[in-house]
């Protein structure tokens, strides 16, 4: 098992290939559909024309995702004393982010995406272009990813909602397996062509 | 009768928060097969943790808690209605405790009712038997599985699949390869052979309900099912699609008459999170496995 600590190096990133699994530690941030399709709105059609009242967000997440990491998760929270805790927080299914991923990892410099299920060519190609990673996280695992989250560090655009919100968390030991590398290599591809080919054995005749 | 409400809220706290023991043991002896420090043996050991840490800490082992789907079977003289109206009330009480997560949502505004209560929710089936007390089984079902589980109309000539239990076998290890990893593999699937549409998939999803250890009374299910699990795990997909040797855990089929123009396969799929309780109601003694 490789460690992985955020910030994440280029060089790092270039030495992972698929199946392999990490650990990861540091500060990484959570967004989805909304926050994907705002960061497109709002940053990267615009130009660098940001619009004033995103300003303080856009510089937030810039320092945050220029060699972090985004995870796709809608988290269950709880607040106690004013501060935040994830009490579940599984991965959510990526490829609904399909059209955005691979202008937020170029525009951001982002080094790994956290999720579930696995991305398509465009953000594969990204990963390849801008020296990232696709990182699977175990789809049920809630209970203990919700553990490996220590600290909550902020949240912005709250006015999204729980799940859809920008969360700033620190984890540790967040287990996760590359099946998606910078080298244009898909687990998920392999899998699928080499469990078609067995398919094909078991019912041919 | 008395009233069973709070009954139901544990039944449900258990099914949600405890897997049950032989899906427990399975994963654990897949875990075992699986090559050292690989993917699909990471994944094993992470959902394992999981199952544990759910467990100690009385809360979901997955987040999705699924659609609930209760089996009831009851002597004469007892009042379903009645029945209905506690198991409803229970889940919202589940809710609250957080052992539910708000999952109903209305199909026509998209506002989620918030305590998991809505039309024909959760689903409920009643079957008067010849026993004195109340049986409940309980099955959380997934949506991320229950998205990859699917019908198929036989004759099938694509897969060169008949009418008949070799037919069967073809269509089924074609649903598993289509599901990959994204039912979160490792699964179990629930089978039934013939019906009409609707009662296929509902006796589909009763197999679920079945030990992972029992056999099929009927030899030919049995072989069928022996020879399921295996072909599946050839299919070489594991856990979550890392790859690797475990991609089923147990396949249970089932039969129901059918009409002389139809034949009909569905294929529950059930992910690694099979959560399944059930609860004996005797005189005044309440007891739950
Ligand atoms: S398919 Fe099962 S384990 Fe996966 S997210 Fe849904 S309920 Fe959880």
């Amino acid at each position: 098992m490789r460690n992985l600590t955020v910030p994440i190096s280029e060089a790092a990133i270039r030495e992972l290939t698929v199946g392999e699994p990490v650990s990861l530690n540091g500060i990484i941030v959570t967004g989805r559909d909304t926050a994907h399709k705002y960061m497109i709105e709002n940053f990267i059609k615009t130009h660098g024309a940001i619009p004033a009242a995103e300003q303080a967000v856009y510089e937030e997440l810039q320092a945050l995702l220029h060699d972090g990491v985004i995870y796709h998760c809608g988290p269950v929270v709880q607040q106690n004393n004013g501060i935040w805790s994830f009490v579940a927080a599984g991965p959510t299914t990526s490829i609904r982010e399909e059209p955005y991923q691979a202008d937020v990892i170029g525009h951001f410099g982002v080094r790994a995406v956290i999720g579930k299920g696995g991305m398509g060519s465009k953000t594969l190609q990204a990963c390849q272009d801008h020296g990232a990673v696709y990182l699977h996280a175990i789809g049920g695992a809630a209970a203990l990813i919700a553990r490996s989250v220590k600290e909550v560090i902020a949240v912005h655009k709250m006015e999204f909602g729980v799940p859809e919100a920008f969360w700033v968390i620190r984890v540790e030991d967040f287990p996760a397996v590359v099946t998606m590398d910078s080298h244009g290599g898909s687990l998920h591809q392999q899998i699928k062509d080499q469990s078609a080919i067995r398919l094909a054995k078991l019912i041919k005749s | 009768m008395q009233d069973l409400t709070d009954a139901f809220v544990e039944l449900i706290r258990r099914a949600a928060t405890q897997l049950p023991a032989d899906m427990e043991q399975a994963l654990r002896k897949a875990q075992a097969r699986e090559d050292p420090s690989s993917a699909a043996e990471g994944a094993l050991n992470t959902i394992i943790r999981n199952v544990e840490m759910a467990r100690q800490n009385s809360t979901p082992i997955c987040q999705d808690t699924g659609t609930p789907i209760f089996e009831i079977h009851y002597p004469v003289g007892i009042s379903t209605r009645k029945l209905a109206d506690q198991i409803r009330r229970a889940c919202a009480i589940a809710t609250e405790h957080a052992y539910l997560r708000p999952n109903a949502v209305d199909s026509l505004t998209g506002k989620n009712s918030g305590d998991n209560s809505g039309i024909d929710y959760p689903t409920m089936h009643f079957n008067e038997w010849d026993e004195d007390g109340i049986k409940v089984e309980l099955l959380l079902k997934g949506g991320g599985c229950e998205n990859v589980s699917t019908q198929y109309k036989l004759p099938n000539t694509e897969l060169g699949a008949g009418r008949d239990l070799e037919g069967v076998r073809r269509v089924v290890l074609d649903a598993v390869d289509k599901a990959q990893g994204l039912g979160c593999a490792p699964g179990v699937l629930g089978i039934a052979v013939g019906g009409d549409r609707g009662s296929s998939y509902v006796k589909s999803k009763q197999q679920l309900f079945r030990p992972l250890e029992d056999t099929n009374p009927e030899p030919q299910l049995a072989e069928l099912e022996d020879r399921l699990l295996e072909e599946g795990n050839e299919l070489g997909i594991g856990p979550m699609g890392f790859g690797g040797k475990t991609t089923l855990l147990g396949v249970k089929v089932g039969t129901l008459h059918r009409l002389p123009a139809s034949y009909f396969v569905s294929v529950a799929y059930m992910c690694w999170a099979n959560r399944r309780a059930s609860m004996r109601v005797q005189g005044e003694e309440i007891t739950y496995a």
